[in-house]
């Protein structure tokens, strides 16, 4: 068989550990494994399973937005708005209800369209203009900032929003947002089960619909997807879309969980968001990573998070293992994205 | 070593790879009809491939100009199905103004442009592909990072079920992804490795796959041996080779006579906008079209330049005078 012989000899060969090894987000799951292990073995209270209930819940809210990034680092932009639109969209239905009674549904619809709004209004802009995602996102991200400390201020006076539970049909959006049940000796909020489903559904769309692909590629080289057909524009503004309404969506989780909602919520989040969707596997560049990796990196940051307070360490470790994290993470994907562009 | 020895030599080896390429064709033809009685054969909708030999795209006297500069003026070749039609020229010559013409990016503006004996004036790629008329460039359309199924589906990808759940057809994807390249001749063992991590000939190979798989009758190849080096180059005219061999009528665009020639029916030679001819492969040596492109004027000047550095009887030197005489004749 000679023609074997010759085609054989352009063939890329791959163990199956090496083929395992470069999925986008085993790096994440190996260090969940590990950071899991580290503080079942060192705590007593974090292998429970009240003790699990409180890392999923910090990793729940954190996790639904890192998917979300990470879908937006894929198809190759940032979005730094993402954590101040979770404290916007939570305050904007806060502040219609107690301060102008209207119904409770209807300030939901109108803070979810807003959001939508800031979404779009983000992805047209970085696409008419041709200018950094960054800079574009930046700017909103401090004109929301401004509008949810001063505008909360000038409308109701305060800081945050009081009296929640005493607007009418409050407990109806409450079952879906803020709710919890009993399972297995621990206490499980919803926030948890949006946050499966948010990957579930991100990580079906990405690896298995049209949509999935044109991310990809719109993300991984632009001009290509646009020469063979894909329709860039309206796929970059959707991403950006759909991350303003997961920070809706989350902005609605913080709201009716805790029946309040401070004007600086979010603030600061937005890099977390970024650093898990990283450390699950995406490339800042864009055109490579993984939903299913980000929610592993949120998994991460929410066992670090309570892991440390059971340790009794002092909490503020928590920013030098996020940093240690991001830079391991960046190195490993720069390794498996030379690897995969690798001309042979 | 000149440089134009170093050419000369360098498209030799490339001519000789070729040569190699064209005795394993039999055997490989061979096999592929096996595998395709085997496999049911996949094909998207198009225009039908004419029998072999008739021309799907005749051009006469056709000439392009942007006002009062002329870019193009007289051209007459054809394109037939199973046949390569090369068209050779160097830098400046016109070949991207003639190529843009048939792909649809530019009007011609004098001229006839037959496309299976009916006269077009194509306003877009769009209408060209339509014909079946597709252009591979240089740059490809392929994103590095994606696993070669994805690329190849790219923009037009096959999906099943009923919305919400329609999704990709990967099953369909995946295997038509690796038949289309094994019919090319690529056997790839794993279609989910980036394409990126191909060679460049092989990613050259996938971009031609795939306009033959969506329904190209006419393929046009710019450059496509232009960055690669000589083993490489070999595997891309080998693999339009196999595009002729499907009976699509390919053009294929160089500036490198020694890549030319192995392949090609059939010549079509640009300098300054003019053609010098379009000459079936019997009425020309690889030696002819050499010296046709390089020009008799420029070898005469190139030769005299040569004697005052090498000396008047260096061997180049006479080669040049020789060659430059017999075009003058």
């Amino acid at each position: 068989m000679t023609t074997t012989a010759v085609a054989d000899e352009r063939v890329v060969r791959t163990s199956p550990v090496a083929s395992v090894m470069k999925r986008p987000e085993i790096g994440a799951l190996l260090a969940a494994v590990a950071i899991f292990a580290f503080f079942a073995l060192t705590t007593d209270t974090f292998a429970t399973a009240q003790g699990a209930s409180t890392w999923l819940d910090s990793a729940s809210t954190i996790g639904i937005m890192a998917v979300a990034v990470s879908l937006l680092m894929i198809g190759g932009e940032f979005d730094l708005s993402a954590g101040a639109i979770t404290g916007f969209t939570g305050l904007v239905v806060g502040v219609l209800t107690t301060e102008y009674g209207l119904n409770i549904w209807a300030a939901i619809l109108v803070s979810l369209g807003l959001a939508l709004g800031v979404g779009f209004l983000n992805g047209l802009m970085v696409m008419k203009t041709g200018l950094p995602s960054f800079i574009v996102t930046l700017g909103t991200f401090f004109v929301l900032q401004g509008i949810d400390l001063a505008g909360t201020k000038a409308l109701i006076g305060q800081v945050a929003i009081q009296g929640m539970r005493n607007v009418p049909y409050y407990d109806q959006p409450q079952k879906l947002f803020g709710s919890s049940f009993e399972l297995a000796g621990g206490t499980v909020v919803v926030s948890i089960l949006w946050w499966i489903a948010v990957t579930a559904v991100a990580t079906w769309v990405l690896l298995r619909t049209r949509v999935g692909n044109w991310v990809f590629a719109v993300g991984g080289a632009k001009q290509s997807a646009r020469q063979v057909g894909v329709p860039v524009v309206g796929t970059k503004i959707g991403l950006f879309m759909t991350t303003a309404g997961c920070g809706w969506l989350v902005g609605m989780l913080l709201l009716f969980s805790s029946s309040t909602v401070q004007s600086n919520t979010g603030v600061g989040q937005e890099f977390i968001y970024i650093i898990c969707a990283v450390v699950g596997g995406c490339l800042l560049t864009g055109g490579y990573g993984s939903a299913i990796g980000a929610a592993f990196g949120a998994l991460i940051y929410g066992m670090a998070n309570q892991g440390i307070v059971y340790a009794g360490w002092d909490n503020n470790w928590l920013k030098a293992f996020l940093g240690a994290m991001l830079l391991g993470a960046v190195l490993l994907n720069e390794w498996v994205r030379k690897r995969a562009e690798e001309s042979r | 070593m000149s440089d134009d020895e170093k050419v000369s030599a360098t498209g030799k080896r490339i001519g000789r790879v070729a040569r190699e390429y064209a005795t394993q064709q039999a055997k490989e033809a061979a096999r592929r009809k096996e595998q395709e009685a085997a496999e049911t054969p996949i094909t998207a909708d198009g225009p039908a491939i004419p029998p072999r030999g008739t021309p799907i795209i005749e051009v006469t006297d056709i000439g392009k100009s942007y006002g009062r500069v002329i870019a193009l003026k007289d051209v007459t070749t054809s394109v037939k199905a199973g046949e390569v039609t090369c068209v050779l020229g160097d830098n400046g010559a016109g070949k991207s103004t003639f190529i843009k013409i048939l792909a649809g990016a530019h009007q011609h503006t004098e001229g006839k442009f037959l496309v299976d004996g009916e006269e077009r004036h194509l306003s877009s790629p769009r209408d060209a592909l339509a014909l079946g008329i597709a252009t591979v460039y240089q740059d490809l359309a392929v994103v590095p990072l994606m696993p070669v199924w994805r690329n190849f589906f790219l923009g037009s990808e096959p999906v099943k079920g009923i919305w919400p759940a329609r999704r990709l057809d990967v099953e369909f994807m995946k295997k038509t992804t690796r038949s289309e390249l094994l019919a090319m001749g690529i056997d790839l063992r794993d279609v989910d490795q980036p394409i990126g991590t191909l060679s460049g000939g092989e990613r050259q190979c996938v971009a031609i796959a795939r306009a033959v798989y969506f329904g190209a009758r006419v393929l046009i190849l710019d450059e496509p041996t232009a960055a690669l080096g000589v083993k490489q180059s070999g595997v891309v005219l080998k693999y339009i080779a196999k595009a002729r061999d499907r009976g699509l009528g390919v053009v294929f665009i160089t500036h490198n006579p020694h890549h030319a020639y192995p392949v090609g029916d059939r010549f079509m030679l640009l300098r300054r906008g003019r053609s010098m001819g379009d000459f079936p492969k019997s009425e020309l040596t690889v030696q002819d079209l050499t010296s046709m492109m390089a020009g008799g004027a420029e070898l005469e000047s190139l030769a005299h330049e040569l004697e005052r550095t090498m000396g008047a009887d260096s061997e180049v030197v006479a080669d040049l005078k020789a060659e430059a005489e017999a075009e003058a004749r």
